[in-house]
C-alpha cells in the first residue's frame, strides 16, 4: 500500500477544497452545467438515469482495510448502503446527492482517497495485474511504476483536456494479467539480456464501437524514459487527435489512420526532444516511491501446510474452493484469496457496505491489512497463510463471498447497464443473473471449465464484452433492449477480439442461446482440458452459429425465426 | 477597452484582437495601433504588417501549431492562441512548445472560450495573459491561480519535477516531506 506524504496529501486536501468552491459556483448558477459538466466529470461525477453516480479511485486496485471501512461508511451515510466495483478496480456510489459530494470528498481524503480524474478527458486511473507485488513469475513490481505514473499525470497541465478519455495499464508479470492490449497505453514489463528494466510499449488499442489489439509501439523502453516516453505519446494525441467527432476521438483511431508506423515516427519525433530531459526518472526517485509502500511482514513459513493439504484432501467443497479462488504467492506458505462479488442473485461487482465492513476485518486478520480490487470486479485478499486458508473460507461463505467460480463461467463481468446508466441501450444485470440461475449446478460448471462471460450494455464496453469468451452487447432495436452475442474474445497473452455470432437476440432468450453454446462447446472439445476459447479457435464460429441459428443450407427459413430474430 | 489578466492582475487591453470576416475573408484595410492578426494574414501581408506602425501579434487557432510562425517569432509581442470551446486542449501544446522549444519569451495570450478553471493549467504550460469569455468576473478568476500550492510534473516556469526538487533539497539522501 502506497501512503502519502505531506504533499501528496496536501494536494487532495486543496482538489477537495477546489472542488467544493465549483459545486458551490454551479449551485449559485455562475457555471452553467454545460461548465459545470466538465468540471465534475474530472471528479467522477457522472449524472446518471435517476440520480448522480461518483466514481472513487482506487489507483492500481490496491485498497487498506481503513480505506474500505470509509468506503463502507460513506456508502452508508451518503448513498444506499452498497458500492459496484468496477472493471476499472475503482468503486461506483450510484444515489449520492450532488450538494453531498464535497463533503463525500472530504471524508475519503482523510484516508488518502480521492475520485480525482476517474471520468473526464484526462489520465483515468491506472489500472495493473491484481497479484501485483505478489506473483511468483513477476519482472518487476509494476506498482512502483504505476504509482510515479499516477503521481505524474495527476492535475497534469498540459494533459487535461485531451481529445477522449486515457487509459494506461502496466504489467510487471510474464503473464499479461492487465489486459495491455485493450488499453490506450498498455506497458508491459521486459528484462533486456543484461538485466536492464524497460517496457513494451503498446498504444492504440481499446474496446468501444472500434475494438482493437494495440500494436508495439516500441520493444524496449528503459524505465529511466516512462515518463518522457508517455509525454511524447500523449504530445502527439492531445495535437492531432481527432475532436471532431467522439466516436473517432480514442488514441486508437489515430494510431490506426496514420498507421502504428507512422505515429511511431511522430511519437519518436516528439521525444528526441523531450528524452534525457528533467523527467527522467533517477533510482533515487524509484526507491523512495518503493520505501512509500508498506511491506508485509511475512513470517518464514514452508511451502505446503499439512493441515491445509488435509483439509483440501478431505473437504470437497473447500478443495473446489482452492482450486477455483486461491492462487499461489511468491512467498512460501501464503496464497492470495478472491473473495467473489458474482454470487448468484446479486448485481456482478455490488457490494454491501456491511460486506466492505466484514472483508475489511478478514483483511486486518488474515492479510496484513491489505486488499485488492480485481479487474473482473471481485475483491481480493493477497497475504492469507496457507494455514489459514480453511477458516477464511469459513469466514468468506458467511458473508456470501466465497461462490467457488473464478475463471468459470458464472464469474459474470458486468458493467451495471440500463438499470443505473444513461448511456446504456439495455439492462446487464437481470441477464447476468438469469445466465447465473441457468448454469447454478455446480458440478456442470465445473465441467465446462474456464468460461470468461463478459457483458456490456451498450457499446462503451464497460463491461468488456469484446474480451470475453462470450462477449454479450445490449443494442437498441426500434426501442426495444436485444442483445447481440460473439465469441472468442480473449484477454491476456493471446488476446483477440469477439466475433459476433448472428443477429441480435431478446432478452428471455439468452440463458437459451448460452447453454447451446456450452452444448455445442461440450460435443466438439477434444477432451476436458481443451477450453471453450480453444475449441473456438479450432473448430471456428460455423458449428456455434448453427446450433442458434440453425444450418443456413438446409432450413434457414424455420429456426432462425422461432429466435424471434430481430 | 476590455480587460485582461496580465501576470495575475488585472488590467486594461491595448490591444486589438482583428478577426475575419463572417465568410472568412481576411480585411483589406491594415488598421493602426497595437493589432492582434490571424496567422492567414500575416501569411498572406507579412510586409505590408511590418512596414505599419504600431506593434504586432498573431493569433493561432487551435489547429495551428507554434511550427507555422516557428522563424518569425521575433516579429511579435503577442501571440495569442484561441481556444474556440474550453475542452478543446490543443493550446495547453502550442504554449509549451512556443515556450519550451522555441523559446518564445513575449506574452502568450489566451483567448476564447477561457474560464476561472483553466486557468492554473494553461499559466503553467506558459500562457501569462487571458482574456476571460465574456461576462465574466477577472478579479474573481484571479484566486483561481493557488488553488493547487504545488504541482508533481514539472511544467513552464518550473522545468524540475517534483521528485527532482525532493533530492535538490536534500542533497544527502531523502527528504521525508
Amino acid at each position: 500500500m502506497y501512503i502519502y506524504d505531506a504533499i501528496d496529501q496536501r494536494l487532495v486536501d486543496e482538489r477537495v477544497a477546489q472542488y467544493r468552491d465549483q459545486t458551490r459556483r454551479f449551485l449559485a448558477g455562475e457555471l452553467t452545467e454545460e461548465e459545470f459538466k466538465h468540471l465534475r466529470l474530472r471528479n467522477g461525477l457522472y449524472i446518471q438515469r435517476y440520480a448522480p453516480m461518483l466514481r472513487v479511485a482506487i489507483p492500481y486496485g490496491e485498497l487498506a482495510s481503513r480505506q474500505l471501512r470509509k468506503l463502507a461508511h460513506v456508502a452508508r451515510t451518503y448513498d444506499r448502503g452498497y458500492g459496484h466495483f468496477s472493471t476499472r478496480q475503482n468503486l461506483q456510489l450510484n444515489w449520492p446527492r450532488l450538494e453531498d459530494v464535497p463533503e463525500i470528498l472530504a471524508e475519503l481524503a482523510t484516508v488518502q482517497m480521492h475520485a480525482i480524474q476517474t471520468s473526464g478527458n484526462c489520465v483515468r486511473n491506472i489500472t495493473t495485474d491484481h497479484y501485483a507485488g505478489i506473483a511468483p513469475d513477476e519482472i518487476v513490481d509494476p506498482r512502483i511504476y504505476c504509482e510515479i505514473l499516477r503521481q505524474w499525470s495527476t492535475f497534469h497541465p498540459e494533459f487535461s483536456y485531451l481529445p477522449r478519455k486515457f487509459k494506461i495499464a502496466f504489467n510487471g508479470a510474464q503473464m499479461d494479467r492487465a489486459a495491455v492490449r485493450f488499453h490506450d497505453i498498455g506497458l508491459r514489463a521486459v528484462r533486456a539480456d543484461d538485466g536492464a528494466v524497460g517496457f513494451r510499449v503498446l498504444v492504440g488499442g481499446g474496446m468501444g464501437r472500434t475494438p482493437i489489439l494495440a500494436p508495439v509501439i516500441r520493444e524496449f523502453l528503459p524505465w529511466q524514459h516512462l515518463l518522457t516516453y508517455v509525454a511524447a505519446i500523449l504530445r502527439v494525441y492531445n495535437r492531432y487527435g481527432r475532436r471532431d467527432n467522439i466516436w473517432k476521438a480514442r488514441i486508437k483511431i489515430l494510431v490506426k489512420d496514420l498507421t502504428p508506423e507512422r505515429f511511431r515516427d511522430e511519437v519518436e519525433a516528439e521525444w528526441v526532444h523531450l528524452k534525457d530531459g528533467p523527467e527522467t526518472l533517477t533510482i533515487e526517485e524509484l526507491e523512495r516511491v518503493s520505501t512509500r509502500f508498506t511491506q508485509a511482514a511475512y513470517e518464514r513459513l514452508p511451502a505446503s501446510d499439512p493441515g491445509f493439504e488435509w483439509q483440501r484432501q478431505t473437504n470437497v467443497a473447500f478443495a473446489r474452493w482452492v482450486e477455483r479462488n486461491v492462487a499461489p504467492h511468491r512467498m512460501p506458505g501464503y496464497a492470495a484469496v478472491t473473495l467473489s462479488l458474482k454470487k448468484t442473485g446479486t448485481p456482478p461487482g455490488d457490494a454491501t457496505a456491511d460486506q466492505m465492513d466484514a472483508v475489511a476485518d478478514l483483511a486486518d486478520r488474515y492479510s496484513f491489512g491489505e486488499l485488492r480490487v480485481t479487474h473482473e470486479q471481485n475483491l481480493l485478499l493477497p497475504n492469507v497463510r496457507q494455514r489459514d486458508l480453511y477458516e477464511v473460507w469459513g469466514e468468506a461463505r458467511a458473508l456470501g463471498l466465497a461462490t467457488p467460480n473464478l475463471g468459470l463461467l458464472t464469474n459474470i463481468i458486468s458493467c451495471p447497464g440500463g438499470d443505473f446508466c444513461s448511456l446504456a441501450n439495455a439492462k446487464s444485470i437481470p441477464v447476468a443473473e438469469a445466465i447465473q440461475r441457468r448454469f447454478d449446478d455446480l458440478d456442470y460448471l465445473h465441467d465446462i471449465g474456464e468460461l470468461d462471460l463478459n457483458i456490456s450494455g451498450c457499446m462503451n464496453s464497460c463491461g468488456h464484452h469484446h474480451a470475453g469468451h462470450i462477449g454479450i452487447l445490449g443494442v437498441d432495436k426500434q426501442g426495444a433492449e436485444f442483445y447481440q452475442v460473439s465469441i472468442g474474445g480473449n484477454q491476456g497473452d493471446d488476446a483477440s477480439i469477439g466475433k459476433v455470432i448472428g443477429p441480435s437476440v431478446a432478452q428471455d432468450e439468452i440463458p437459451d442461446v448460452i447453454e447451446k453454446l456450452v452444448k455445442t462447446y461440450i460435443e466438439r472439445r477434444d477432451s476436458e482440458h481443451e477450453r471453450f476459447i480453444e475449441t473456438v479457435r479450432r473448430i471456428g464460429l460455423e458449428p456455434f452459429k448453427e446450433a442458434i441459428y440453425g444450418n443456413p443450407h438446409q432450413d434457414s427459413a424455420s429456426s432462425a425465426r422461432q429466435l424471434a430474430v430481430a | 477597452m476590455a480587460t485582461l489578466i496580465k501576470i495575475r492582475q488585472v488590467v486594461q487591453d491595448s490591444w486589438q484582437l482583428l478577426e475575419p470576416t463572417a465568410d472568412g475573408a481576411l480585411p483589406t484595410i491594415l488598421p493602426q495601433g497595437d493589432v492582434i492578426v490571424p496567422l492567414a494574414l500575416w501569411q498572406r501581408d507579412r510586409e505590408k504588417l511590418l512596414a505599419r506602425g504600431g506593434r504586432l501579434g498573431v493569433w493561432l487557432q487551435s489547429s495551428e501549431g507554434p511550427e507555422a510562425i516557428a522563424d518569425d517569432l521575433a516579429q511579435f509581442e503577442v501571440i495569442a492562441v484561441s481556444f474556440p470551446k474550453f475542452t478543446d486542449g490543443r493550446g495547453y501544446s502550442t504554449a509549451r512548445l512556443l515556450r519550451d522549444r522555441y523559446g518564445y519569451r513575449g506574452e502568450i495570450r489566451a483567448i476564447g472560450d477561457v474560464q476561472r478553471d483553466q486557468l492554473l493549467y494553461l499559466s503553467r504550460c506558459g500562457f501569462d495573459a487571458f482574456s476571460l469569455k465574456e461576462g465574466r468576473d477577472p478579479q474573481a478568476a484571479l484566486s483561481a491561480f493557488s488553488d493547487f500550492s504545488e504541482a508533481y510534473q514539472g511544467a513552464v516556469g518550473q522545468p524540475l519535477p517534483l521528485f527532482r526538487r525532493r533530492f535538490a533539497n536534500a542533497p544527502d539522501g531523502m527528504e521525508w516531506s
